[in-house]
């Protein structure tokens, strides 16, 4: 870095104009990553605009971090070096928008409602019931790599991201896919970009595939004394005809956690495991749906089963928003929270339902019928010693990555301080030394989101 | 070809393992598309070991290697272009895990596509990618090509069901991406690989979701005096939230021709035929069905044909699925293009199509997935005749600029291969290439596996491109 900081903002003043451009420590504080403000905080309109912030780190070896609303910098590594923040929330714009063809392209700092609102006149949707939906962006959404629990029917972003534009480490911009639903000209270069928290481009267009809202949708609990029933429910619907849109696993113990439980709707208390079923359709196939499920709750472990209750109808571009938005609610009521994402197979989700009631802290699962958990733990107490005892419980849970039942588990957030002893990411694949390959390919100078990703990438 | 790479390759795979008689390669110079290009040899690994034995003695004679199934592909992904070992993965064909619990499959590349889902039929399972070559084609093919078919328009493409690949790179090194549970942390690599088209590396092991028979199944012919009636019903069950599980066209010429082969009980005389089916649980496919009927009235249908049981459905999915068949047995050739469009942009692209048949005088059928606006204009051509072959690739060339023009893409689901690299700059920009290039180079560095695919190797597009004569004709896909 040869620049200062004053050389630094005038240079991002010159390019997205005085307004755009902050270097006020005030202003700049709430572009903190786990504690580490940038420099300067640029906030382009437009495509070329970021080419030449681009360009200009690399020349002078700035990093530069691209954010949204910032409600999901908690994930991954803190930055190794953090120069420019990058708000992407001025390119805001609905490019295009086909519901006859049922496509969208937007810029990536569009917040999501705001897609919603648009799509909800021609009765459609993105299936991305996300945390922190009243604010997120779709840039940040994607880039996060976030998951929602309609992913049960309609995949994630990997499934309904067409293509996208890009601007490179080294400043160019590229994009990769197309606007049409169907499509296989080139390499799906897009694909990586989803959750790859801004380590190899700088987003600037995304397109999608948007679906028809359906006429309706009914959203079912069933609760369960223990994990066995819940997860035999689980298998049950999986063998099933039912095509449930989400299909979710809720459970917690101790602490506080009955609280987090009335924001899910749900009951914590007593080994109650609870699971939440939501279906789509015309009344009369919620009428079949919400028969043959019933049948199959009560069907299960007899002993086990305690209740079925069924929530009022919730237009499905909302559906599970609770259950979605317990992250966000987790960290507001609990700052020194861990939140761990782990993937496994459908059927390792009962052995990690009884993995859990081990743990020596207070802790609550949300388990995706696909097979994805979200493990979260919670301090027992707001003493010294009880956050050692989170950490010791973080490290083992990150020892048993890779493991039967554990899958791959990565701590997408805790607090800032655990960073500086644990690795968020666990130990690197088998095919991480072509992600660096790669990574060198996309940012040869290293300046995209330094240290962020796993492995140090 | 050096004589001792050969030996070498002998050694390895024993005498039946290679292929090097001028007469034998000559079945293995053509796939579904209108390219020729000889191979050197024809290689038959039986496990991954073998095609690591075979990388490693290519890499080290500096000798290009090109993957190929059953051969089916359409657009010369599989032909050995600059010559070199084709690496026929025809006999690595087994089931090697079926977890039913988890809707995985783990199979070598050559298992035929077709067969995958008739071995998990007993279970109430099914392989959901369903090219209409279906009963030929490989897996390994369709990773490689990302291929599609009719049943595509709900339920996605190949990429939308592949969670994890075994390959091994041109280095020889054998590295699993992704894993059998989703969201492995980490860049989608298994993304990336899937229709990357052999350029990246040779796949020996592919992990699969498998998807849950539907309750029930409606299939609907649904017939119309003209085409711009069916295209709008196209629209109109798209403007009523109703997404078919497929939704197919037939023009009144492909109907004449898949009639006269098949006998599926298409009307001879109408202008367009749709092919719509709608699946779910009884009530949705009962409720979409009586829906889309209501839609195809609207639009003025003659008449809509339910099929009343398997027997029925599985004729209708004869025609459409033979028509490229039936379009074999009425000219000595065919090119099938694959153009995609903004579905709405349907009506004013067939259109274009007609014109661009009467400019060159040739016969030109469609047959396309209508619900994802993918085209598939079959033009007849005689390939004696050498204007008329250089007529049918300026025809195929105007379809797909016209479909540039509406928005649309160059491939839908048969790839780029080395029909279209020629087309890539007329979608892609320079700096768009240039990433592509430096992304295959990461696992493909010396342009050792399939050289001459998907990024065009000159620059500009206006050239004058000049294809090798075609030996053979082209077999039905």
């Amino acid at each position: 870095m040869s620049v200062g900081g004053s050389g630094i903002s005038s240079r991002m003043a010159e390019i997205v104009g005085v307004t755009n451009a902050m270097n006020d420590p005030a202003q700049i504080a709430a572009y903190q990553i786990d504690g580490k403000s940038p420099t300067a905080v640029a906030r382009p309109g437009s495509s070329e605009e970021v080419v030449e912030i681009v360009k200009f780190a690399a020349r002078e070896k700035l990093a530069i971090v691209p954010t949204g609303a910032r409600t999901k910098l908690g994930i991954g590594m803190p930055p190794r070096q953090y120069e420019i923040a990058l708000d992407m929330t001025r390119m805001d714009r609905i490019v295009a928008y086909d519901p006859g063809d049922l496509t969208l392209s937007v810029e990536p700092g569009i917040p999501l409602h705001k897609i919603a609102s648009a799509l909800r006149e021609h009765r459609q949707f993105l299936p991305l019931v996300v945390p922190f939906a009243n604010r997120a962006t779709a840039g940040g959404t994607i880039a996060s790599g976030v998951d929602s629990p309609l992913r049960q029917i309609y995949g994630t972003a990997r499934d309904f991201v067409l293509g996208m534009e890009f601007v490179t480490g080294d400043g160019i911009a590229a994009k990769s896919g197309g606007r049409v639903v169907k499509n296989v000209t080139g390499y799906d270069i897009h694909k990586m970009m989803i959750g790859a928290l801004g380590t190899l481009g700088v987003i600037t267009g995304i397109n999608f595939r948007t679906f028809p809202l359906p006429r309706a949708t009914r959203t079912c609990i069933a609760t369960f004394r223990g994990s066995a029933g819940a997860c035999e429910l689980r298998d049950a619907i999986a063998k099933s005809v039912l095509r449930p849109q989400t299909v979710e696993i809720l459970a917690a113990a101790g602490g506080s956690t009955a609280a987090l439980g009335r924001r899910a709707a749900v009951s914590f208390e007593n080994d109650r495991w609870s699971v939440v079923v939501s279906f789509s359709g015309d009344e009369q196939v919620l009428d079949r749906d919400r028969r043959e499920w019933e049948a199959l709750a009560r069907g299960t472990d007899r002993s086990a089963f305690e209740s079925l209750t069924e929530l009022r109808a919730e237009p499905a571009e909302n559906a599970n928003r609770h259950i979605a938005e317990l992250p966000a609610a987790i960290l507001e009521h609990s700052p020194n929270a861990a939140i761990f994402k782990i993937s496994a197979l459908p059927t390792d989700l009962a052995g990690i339902a009884r993995g859990v009631q081990s743990i020596g802290v207070p802790w609550l699962v949300v388990m995706r019928g696909l097979g994805i958990t979200y493990l979260t733990l919670l301090p027992p107490d707001r003493s010294e010693g009880s956050l050692r005892l989170l950490q010791q419980e973080c490290t083992r849970i990150l020892s048993l990555s890779g493991k039967a039942p554990w899958g791959r588990c990565v701590l997408l957030w805790c607090r800032p301080e655990l960073k500086s002893e644990i690795n968020v990411w666990g130990p690197p694949p088998g095919d991480f030394v072509l992600m660096q390959k790669l990574k060198s390919v996309f940012d040869p100078s290293g300046i995209l989101s330094p240290g962020r990703f796993m492995g140090g990438i | 070809m050096d004589s001792r790479l050969l030996h070498d390759l002998m050694k390895l795979l024993g005498p039946h393992g290679v292929l090097h008689q001028p007469e034998d390669l000559l079945l293995y110079e053509y796939d579904g598309s209108v390219e020729v290009a000889r191979p050197d040899c024809v290689v038959f690994p039986l496990a991954t070991a073998d095609v690591v034995g075979i990388v490693r003695l290519a890499s080290h004679h500096n000798v290009p290697l090109i993957g190929r199934g059953t051969g089916t592909g359409l657009s010369g992904g599989a032909i050995a272009r600059h010559g070199g070992i084709i690496v026929s993965f025809a006999r690595m064909k087994r089931i090697m895990a079926i977890d039913a619990e988890n809707q995985r499959a783990t199979v070598q590349p050559g298992v035929v596509n077709a067969d995958l889902s008739l071995a998990v039929e007993r279970l109430g399972l099914h392989f959901a990618p369903d090219p209409s070559s279906q009963k030929a084609c490989t897996i390994g093919g369709n990773v490689s090509e990302n291929s599609g078919g009719p049943h595509t328009l709900a339920y996605g493409v190949t990429t939308n069901h592949v969670v994890s690949l075994e390959i091994v790179l041109p280095s020889g090194d054998l590295i699993r991406l992704g894993s059998a549970a989703l969201d492995p942390p980490g860049y989608d690599l298994t993304g990336l690989l899937v229709g990357s088209e052999g350029t990246f590396a040779l796949v020996t092991e592919i992990i699969v979701k498998l998807t849950r028979n539907p309750e029930a199944v409606k299939t609907l012919l649904a017939v119309f005096d003209s085409v711009d009636d069916a295209t709008e019903t196209v629209a109109e069950i798209t403007a009523r939230g109703i997404t078919p599980a497929a939704c197919e066209m037939l023009d009144g010429w492909t109907i004449r021709a898949v009639e006269d082969y098949v006998h599926a009980g298409f009307p001879l005389d109408c202008a367009a035929i749709l092919l719509i089916e709608v699946d779910g649980l009884r009530e949705v496919a009962e409720a979409e069905a009586k829906d889309v009927a209501e839609v195809c009235g609207l639009h003025h249908a003659r008449e809509v044909r339910v099929a009343r049981d398997a027997r029925e459905r599985d004729l209708l999915w004869k025609g459409r699925k033979n028509a490229f068949g039936a379009a074999g047995r009425l000219a000595p050739s065919y090119y099938t293009q694959d153009g995609v469009i903004p579905r709405t942009k349907l009506p004013a692209t067939l259109r274009r199509i007609s014109e661009i048949s009467k400019k060159y005088s040739l016969q030109i059928g469609n047959v396309f997935h209508a619900g994802d606006g993918n085209l598939h204009p079959i033009i007849l051509f005689d390939q004696r005749n050498e204007q008329q072959f250089r007529d049918t690739i300026r025809a195929g060339d105007e379809i797909i600029e016209f479909c540039i023009q509406m928005g649309g893409s160059i491939t839908g689901e048969h790839g780029v291969g080395m029909e279209k690299d020629r087309l890539m700059p007329l979608l892609f920009s320079e700096a768009d290439l240039a990433l592509m290039r430096r992304v295959r180079d990461v696992f493909n560095p010396d342009g050792l596996l399939n050289p001459g695919k998907i990024l065009p190797t000159s620059k500009g597009c206006g050239e004058i491109y000049v294809r090798p004569w075609p030996a053979a004709v082209a077999p039905s896909p």
